[in-house]
Formats: C-alpha cells, sequence, structure tokens
C-alpha cells in the first residue's frame, strides 16, 4: 500500500502507520516525553504529536485554536469550506463550537446509561452465542473468533441495521480508519457504497419508523426542523466507525493481556467483585484510540511553532502512560483505585459511546473468563491494527485444562 | 461533608455513578448527579473519594463545612 520510508526518529519525522510504532509504540512514547516534547512531522502534509498528559488535556481543552474538523489523519486536508458546514462530515464528532453542543445535546440520550444498560442482556446472549460457536475447537482466536463480531451485533441493532451486514460494517470501517494513505482521488470514491448503503436503510426506516437510533434521528428536530440528510448519514457513519474498531480493539487487548497474563487472569476469576476496576485499567493501559485535530491558526505552543491547518495527533493512549499523571503508568495494576484515564477522550468530545464501549468490555470478558478461566497465546503471530485505532486483529489462544 | 459535580466541568464519563451508585446517578444526557444533597457519612466518604479520584475532568469536589 505505501512506499514510505521507515522513519528513523520518531521527533522530527513521526508516523503512526511505521511498522515500529504499530508493532509496539509506548517505547517511542516514552522517549517522545523525554526530549521533545512536541514531535513533528512532515508527512501527511504537515502535523504535531505531544507526547504528554498535560499537553493533550489542554489541546483536548481548547476548541479555540484546535478545530475538530478532520479527526482522522490523511494525506490531504479539506478546506472548510469543502463540508456541510456547520455540520462536519460526522457530528457530532466533527463539530466545533456551538453546533457541537446541539448535535451533542442530541445524540447523548441514546447512549445515555439507561437505554444502554438494557441492552446487558442481549450482549451477553451474543458472547455466550459466539462462545458456544467455537466449543468444540482446541484452539479459538480471542479476535477473530469472539471480540471482533461483539461490537458489530450491537451497533446493528442498535441503528436497526440488518445483524448480516456486519461484514459490510467491517468494510465501511477499514475503509475509513485504515486507507488512509490513498490518495484523496482513489479514496473518496470508495465511500459511495457506503453512502449508498446509509441511504437505503434510511428509506427503509422512514416507511418502517421502530425503535431504534435510525428512526430516533429520523425524528429529531434542530430548532423546529428535521435533521439534515448529510447530517443524519455522518451520525450513522460515526456510530459505526467509532462504535465498532474501538471496541472490539478494547476487547481484544484485555484477552491478549489476559492471555499473557496468567496472574491477572487468575485474580480476576477468583475476585469478581475487581471487574470494575480492571475494566478501567484494560482501558487506561491499552486505550485503543487516537484522535486527531487541525491547527485553527498559527500557533506557539509549548515552543512548537504550529501553522494553521498543521495536524494534531491526539494521543489519548500517550498521555494515559504518562508517569506525570499515573502513579507506576507503564504498570499494569488491576486494582488500580486512581485512575483518571483519558481513553474516552476529555473535555466537550468525550466519548459519546463510553457506556456502550464499557458495557461491552465488560461482559466480553465476563463470560470469557467464566468459560475459560485459564488460557495462553498459541503462538506469537499477533497482529496489531495499523492507524489511530490500536488493537490485536489476531489472538491466537490455547485453552488450558 | 458533602460531595458536590461541578456540572461546567462533568463531561458524561460514568465513572462515578458506576464506582459509587449509592452517591451518584445519572440525567437523561448521561452526566453525573448528586443524589440529594450529597451529604457524606462515615460509610460514604471513601466511595465518594474513590469517584472523585477516577473523575478525568476533575469535576468532583468534597467539601469539608457543615
Amino acid at each position: 500500500m505505501t512506499d514510505k520510508q521507515p522513519v528513523k526518529d520518531f521527533a522530527t519525522d513521526w508516523d503512526h502507520t511505521d511498522p515500529q510504532w504499530v508493532d509496539d509504540p509506548y517505547p517511542i512514547w516514552e522517549d517522545l516525553r523525554g526530549r521533545c516534547p512536541v514531535a513533528h512531522t512532515e508527512r501527511f502534509n504537515g502535523g504535531w504529536f505531544p507526547a504528554t498528559h498535560e499537553m493533550v488535556s489542554a489541546i483536548a481543552n481548547d476548541t479555540e485554536h484546535f478545530t475538530s474538523r478532520m479527526v482522522v489523519v490523511v494525506n490531504e486536508k479539506h478546506p472548510p469550506d469543502e463540508l456541510p458546514a456547520p455540520i462536519g462530515g460526522a457530528p457530532p464528532i466533527t463539530s466545533d463550537p456551538p453546533f457541537h453542543q446541539i448535535a451533542r445535546r442530541l445524540l447523548l440520550p441514546a447512549f445515555a446509561p439507561g437505554p444502554v444498560n438494557a441492552l446487558e442482556p442481549q450482549i451477553r446472549a451474543l458472547c455466550s452465542r459466539l462462545l458456544d460457536a467455537v466449543a468444540d475447537k482446541e484452539s479459538l482466536d480471542g479476535a477473530s473468533d469472539y471480540a471482533q463480531f461483539i461490537p458489530p451485533g450491537v451497533i446493528a441493532r442498535m441503528l436497526g441495521f440488518p445483524e448480516q451486514d456486519e461484514d459490510l460494517f467491517r468494510e465501511f470501517v477499514h475503509l475509513v480508519l485504515d486507507l488512509v494513505d490513498l490518495p484523496t482521488e482513489e479514496r473518496e470514491p470508495l465511500f459511495e457504497p457506503m453512502t449508498a448503503y446509509f441511504d437505503a436503510q434510511i428509506e427503509d426506516h422512514r416507511l418502517n419508523p421502530r425503535d431504534d437510533v435510525t428512526s430516533y434521528l429520523l425524528n429529531a428536530e434542530i430548532n423546529g426542523e428535521k435533521l439534515a440528510i448529510e447530517h443524519i448519514r455522518g451520525t450513522m457513519v460515526l456510530i459505526l466507525v467509532a462504535g465498532i474498531d474501538t471496541t472490539w480493539s478494547a476487547i481484544g487487548s484485555s484477552i491478549w493481556h489476559l492471555a499473557t497474563h496468567p496472574d491477572d487472569l487468575a485474580r480476576l476469576v477468583n475476585e469478581p467483585e475487581l471487574m470494575p476496576l480492571a475494566v478501567e485499567e484494560f482501558l487506561r493501559f491499552y486505550a485503543p484510540v487516537t484522535m486527531a485535530r487541525l491547527v485553527n491558526d498559527d500557533l506557539d505552543f509549548y515552543g512548537a511553532a504550529m501553522k494553521k491547518d498543521d495536524w494534531i495527533l491526539l494521543g489519548f493512549p500517550a498521555a494515559n502512560r504518562d508517569p506525570a499523571a499515573f502513579k507506576d503508568a507503564d504498570k499494569f495494576v488491576i486494582d488500580r483505585l486512581e485512575n483518571r484515564h483519558l481513553a474516552f477522550g476529555l473535555g466537550i468530545h468525550r466519548c459519546a459511546g463510553s457506556n456502550l464501549a464499557r458495557l461491552e468490555l465488560r461482559v466480553a470478558i465476563e463470560e470469557f473468563i467464566k468459560r475459560y478461566p485459564r488460557f495462553e497465546l498459541s503462538g506469537q503471530d499477533v497482529t496489531w491494527a495499523q492507524g489511530q485505532v490500536r488493537g490485536p486483529r489476531s489472538i491466537p489462544l490455547r485453552v488450558v485444562a | 461533608m458533602k460531595v458536590v459535580i461541578d456540572a461546567e466541568r462533568c463531561q458524561g464519563h460514568g465513572r462515578c455513578f458506576s464506582l459509587a451508585p449509592g452517591i451518584f446517578e445519572f440525567d437523561d444526557l448521561g452526566n453525573g448527579v448528586v443524589i440529594g444533597d450529597g451529604t457524606l457519612t462515615d460509610e460514604t466518604i471513601e466511595l465518594a473519594r474513590l469517584a472523585q479520584s477516577n473523575c478525568p475532568e476533575h469535576a468532583i469536589s468534597i467539601e469539608e463545612s457543615a
């Protein structure tokens, strides 16, 4: 896909798609925190990577100097007038104030703990079904047999899309998150089938309204007017893309951790009351999601001379490993009591689906260790996703008797 | 002692009502809300402190007075 040069120095030439970063970014971030601390790159037409908790927090909370117009780093930046202002491509994640708050308030009730917690029995049943399907196998893959099927099933149910379309959802996600190196003219046409799919679902819901998020969006109003079709479609992109790879990655990383840390696995099996703290530590230590911002205007930020439209790669996972913010930041502490992690971001763009993600993660792990109290890696060929969502795409496991 | 949530700072991470459901609940948007007037007892003070030390937005404070 790419003929890019390997990175020699991440401080002056960072690239989050470089194999070294994809394989193990944590030593890179630690190194950058010690000597930069804002790393720069000329790749992707110019950008910055702040590596400390303090800087990540400052940017997340500063919507005046940093816009969310684009949140996935690609090679070319859209000028602001190419997007259907003020909505942005996938509201509210791509929206700035003041429209952001309107779009967000509209979406939040659907993802509040009330409606989300009602899904728990269905999520548990889904996990159980997936485990039944591989029950007779001596080895299984924690990612491709299990984790990857959980969020698509849940999101399909929430949006009221056919569950058998899960493979399509994964294609859409891949398109948005993984194919970031393609030139724009090759990348843009690839979005057409996704748009057509959403339009067909919207039409179906117009004709047959039902109790799901799609019908909710179709009925919703802003200032007495129905939402623009771009708004509905954009929010669907957001829910699919932000709701699938992210949670799949968090579940996969957690299973990988337990497969490689038998002491933690044994504690969690024997002390199920630890689960709420353990879930947050999984989220801190293996936070899957890195966001992006664009610089609004030329700006001096911690000594870095940022230019208008430079990228900011907003590394919540790096912030979560900053020893200035977390005691023993580089250690996984399954019963960590003080844990203000940023896995779901910070500030006005806090992940709208965090209640759902946390529920899926907890239930997926509970069901897995209930079925398999002891398991370990059966091979070393664990592959990690490239890009702004990090998680294992394959976790070969052997069940231990 | 009383526990208070700064509604301006709260972004709905949901850590408080997950960790200390007896002290906090959530509103329609999923933001944290203190149950009742937030008065803490010897039994609830530690849970309130736990919630405070897990709020990513530093939105929870514990007031020592009365």
